[in-house]
């Protein structure tokens, strides 16, 4: 027998992602902004000694998607044949979200309807009645403050107890001409009103299905629309908004009054011209630089890497190793200047892995708290020139994280061509935080450096951005985005998140490391190593830097901050001229994304574009290198 | 002056030529009489030009033709935005009432709606002197977002997008005509309130959301 389903669908950032995760028991990324989750997430779920799958979808706001993730999130809903469609809506906007499970409710699913977040709606005194909601709607309704975990044993035992009711498909009734059309359409009432609503994607569906009927359907659809000066998807979201506010009216809601609470002063602060980008300066420092920079890859990297690693754990490895293997050469697969111990671990655990956990603890602050959209906010118009909106202002930021989430995370930007441009910024310009971090600790000294490096990125994330907006084809990008309220943050969930993203950069990051040390002990010994080196040191030389950082761009293919680990040894062994350094990392910064990035470009952009991106990267970044060492040269600068 | 039945012609005229393209119109399409005083006038002000049996605009024509769409155009978003006007009704009303907005009345009337682009049906509302210095000193009933202060509140009139995707957009974020909105901030984006959420824009989107004020 099939285990029975339960969708959990609704508004974005209304808490989806917290009844998932107390149902199932794992953990679904819980943020404060809309858009955190743009994967189907599926878990299991024991209630009352009944086995459910759970399936948790990414934010959408009707049927008709605008965004990539919003019809991920409906083909789920039409296609998983649900037990239970659990639809979560913020309590507060209850008159805004109601008309989505109208929309549930006729399509016939088995809809529970959660009003979550009441403790907020609570503070604005809005006073809902679950009881006379259920009569009206002919649905289970409960409260419920999803963060708390109240509520969640009522929805258990709704779910346990869930049977199927008489279907109210007709619980909105629109314009007797629309009506007219449903009535003889012979799709159903939720294809006929998707059709009238111009969803193309059901249109290409139908007209495959059943060719004559649909074609007769469009036609008669071109009719009705001459007779309405507004398009049938306008009306038909009115009419759905007048049937939800008369719903709200009988069911005797109190739709609260207004609060300036402090929380509101400090939002709008945050969006203020000058407020905003100052508080943007402090996030900056104290979260990137203060916090990542100086703590993480400071003096968390220098307790690992000196006391742990260098004083505790190579030496007994080294004596062992060498006792216990004879042969160098077998050896050196674990120690020496290739080992998987000393360069793999040590890198992995000693240098990348204190700089990512920072900085994804400072990212899940910077997330809960909602100040995400509040940038976005603020940056849009920068942004728009660059052919992006103020929302990609979140992938960017995340970027900063991990380039191969953040490529993920482009899937929430609404044209194919914000996708594209994002990605490329994305794979070129953007630090990821263990590169950033190491960058950071080479060049915490060297003040100079770091603003021109600073600069020289910018301008090259400027200049790529505004050329591919003037090239790349399409309409110019639209930006809307819903602005949750300043929240603090659950200690509990930082700590539960920056877990859960380091476990999965371990599980991501680890084995590359240990395969990149495996391959680089192989290339040695098969003096494959120095003819690859022969054949990079070459164009590095033009550009100034030493040969056997050679080796250094070779490992940073396989992931950049691979790479970064490498020049941050060459430059604590003196080993480079400080405009060697400058050079080294600009080349490094702007360098081709790491394989796993790689791989999620194919998958998302496809192989051609992903293959076409990187090489437009490789040549900006060498480009790029060669142009600052040429002016360094040409006027005699020592850094 | 122009006599209304004249302007009635222009009018047809203009939607005909203008418009929709057709090269001239007959008597017969035109629903008036050979050496008619619409005839008459037509041709002595010199507001068209008779060739072959068929009318076509002149340059001080089309100016005036211009002018009385415009202010049937006007009067239709008077009359259902501010009046609440439905149907019919506003059309046949809006042809009474295109001949009474002279000059400078249907600027006053086009400042007070927001200048609106497009009439309730959808079509080009053609743009008068006052659009292009329009500003947040007029005195508004309906505005766009564009030319809402930060801190004036009043209840959403219409969402004119041209746009389909743009206007699903919009209405997905349960931004509909009836509710409540309140405009906080206008830089760098437009930052308003509608029910208890907030919401950040650019100005393609604020533009084509007209509020009409409450003091």
């Amino acid at each position: 027998m099939e285990v029975k389903k339960i969708i959990i669908a609704g508004n974005p950032n209304v808490g989806k992602s917290v009844i998932f995760n107390a149902l199932t028991g794992s953990y679904a990324t819980v943020s404060n902004y809309p858009g955190t989750t743009v994967e189907v997430f599926r878990g299991n779920a024991r209630i009352n000694g009944q086995e459910y799958e759970v399936i948790d979808t990414p934010g959408m706001y009707s049927f008709v998607p605008v965004t990539e993730e919003e019809r991920v999130a409906r083909n789920i809903i039409f296609s998983e044949k649900p037990f239970v469609v659990v639809h979560v809506l913020d309590a507060k906007n209850i008159e805004r979200m109601l008309p989505f499970t109208l929309q549930l409710i006729e399509a016939g699913l088995p809809v529970i309807l959660v009003l979550n977040i009441m403790d907020e709606a609570e503070r604005l005194g809005i006073k809902l009645n679950t009881k006379l909601l259920e009569e009206e709607l002919g649905v289970p309704v409960l409260t419920a403050i999803g963060t708390m975990g109240q509520g969640l044993a009522n929805l258990k035992g709704k779910i346990a107890d869930y049977k199927t009711t008489e279907s109210r498909k007709y619980i909105v009734r629109y314009e007797p001409r629309l009506e007219e059309f449903i009535e003889k359409s012979p799709f159903g009432r939720l294809n006929s009103l998707l059709l009238l609503q111009e969803d193309t994607e059901i249109v290409a569906k139908l007209l495959e299905e059943n060719k004559p009927a649909a074609k007769i359907a469009l036609k008669d659809i071109e009719e009705l629309k001459k007779k309405y000066s507004k398009p049938l998807s306008y009306l038909i979201a009115l009419e759905r908004q007048v049937a939800a506010s008369a719903i709200l009216d009988k069911a005797g809601v109190n739709k609260g009054r207004q609060m300036g609470s402090f929380a509101e002063r400090v939002s709008r602060l945050t969006m203020s011209t000058f407020g905003g980008y100052f508080i943007l300066f402090l996030v900056l420092y104290f979260g990137l630089y203060e916090f990542v920079g100086k703590l993480g890859a400071g003096v968390f990297v220098d307790f690992l890497e000196k006391t742990v690693f260098d004083r505790n754990i190579i030496p007994p490895v080294t004596n062992f190793i060498e006792h216990a293997l004879p042969w160098r050469i077998a050896q050196d697969l674990f120690v020496h200047e290739y080992g998987l111990v000393t360069l793999g671990l040590r890198y992995a655990f000693a240098i990348i892995l204190p700089i990512v956990a920072t900085f994804f603890f400072v990212f899940a602050i910077i997330e809960d708290t909602g100040y995400l959209p509040r940038l976005a906010m603020l940056i849009d118009r920068v942004f728009k020139k660059m052919g992006l909106s103020g929302r990609a202002v979140i992938p960017m930021v995340l970027g900063l994280g991990c380039g191969t989430m953040a490529t993920m995370v482009t899937r929430t930007l609404s044209t194919k061509r914000e996708r594209l441009i994002a990605t490329l910024l994305l794979a070129l310009a953007i630090p990821c935080s263990a590169q950033l971090g190491v960058i950071m600790a080479m060049l915490s000294g060297l003040p100079v450096i770091l603003a021109i490096w600073l600069v020289v990125i910018n301008v090259v994330f400027i200049t790529a951005g505004v050329l591919s907006s003037k090239i790349l084809p399409g309409e110019p990008p639209v930006f809307f985005m819903e602005v949750p309220p300043l929240r603090f943050p659950k200690i509990s969930n930082l700590f539960v998140k920056t877990y859960t993203r380091m476990e999965w950069y371990i599980k991501e990051v680890i084995p590359v490391f240990l395969i990149v040390s495996v391959a680089m002990w192989a290339a040695d010994h098969s003096h494959l190593l120095a003819f690859l080196i022969r054949t990079v040191e070459y164009p590095l030389k033009t550009l100034g830097l030493p040969g056997n950082t050679a080796t250094i761009f070779i490992m940073g293919f396989f992931r950049r901050d691979y790479g970064a680990a490498g020049l941050f040894d060459m430059q604590r062994a003196g080993l480079l001229t400080h405009n060697q350094i400058l050079v080294a990392i600009v080349v490094m910064t702007l360098f081709l994304p790491c394989i796993a990035q790689l791989i999620m470009m194919i998958k998302e952009r496809k192989l051609g574009t992903a293959l076409a991106l990187t090489g437009v990267v490789t040549v900006v970044s060498f480009a790029a290198g060669f142009v600052v060492n040429f002016i360094l040269n040409i006027f005699k600068i020592t850094l | 002056m122009i006599s209304q039945k004249t302007e009635e012609v222009l009018e047809k005229l203009y939607i005909e030529i203008v418009e929709q393209m057709k090269k001239g119109l007959t008597h017969t399409a035109l629903k008036i009489k050979e050496e008619g005083p619409e005839h008459t006038e037509l041709l002595k002000k010199k507001l068209t030009l008779l060739k072959d049996g068929l009318f076509k605009l002149t340059k001080e024509g089309e100016v005036e033709a211009r002018d009385v769409v415009r202010r049937h155009r006007l009067a239709e978003r008077l009359l259902t935005d501010v009046f609440d006007m439905k149907g019919v009704c506003v059309h046949d009303s809006a042809c009474e009432f295109e001949h009474i907005l002279h000059r400078g009345i249907d600027e006053q009337i086009c400042r007070l709606l927001g200048h609106p682009t497009t009439c309730p049906h959808g079509t080009k509302i053609p743009e008068g002197k006052c659009c292009k210095e329009k500003g947040i000193k007029d005195v508004r009933v309906i505005a766009p977002l564009t030319l809402v202060k930060p801190g004036e509140k009043g209840k959403i009139s219409y969402i004119q997008a041209e746009d389909k995707n743009k206007l699903q957009t919009i209405m997905a974020m349960g931004i509909l005509p009836g509710m409540d909105i309140s405009l906080l901030q206008n830089f760098p984006s437009y930052l308003f309130k509608v029910g208890n959420s907030q919401f950040a824009v650019d100005e393609n989107i604020a533009k084509d959301v007209y509020v009409r004020l409450i003091k």
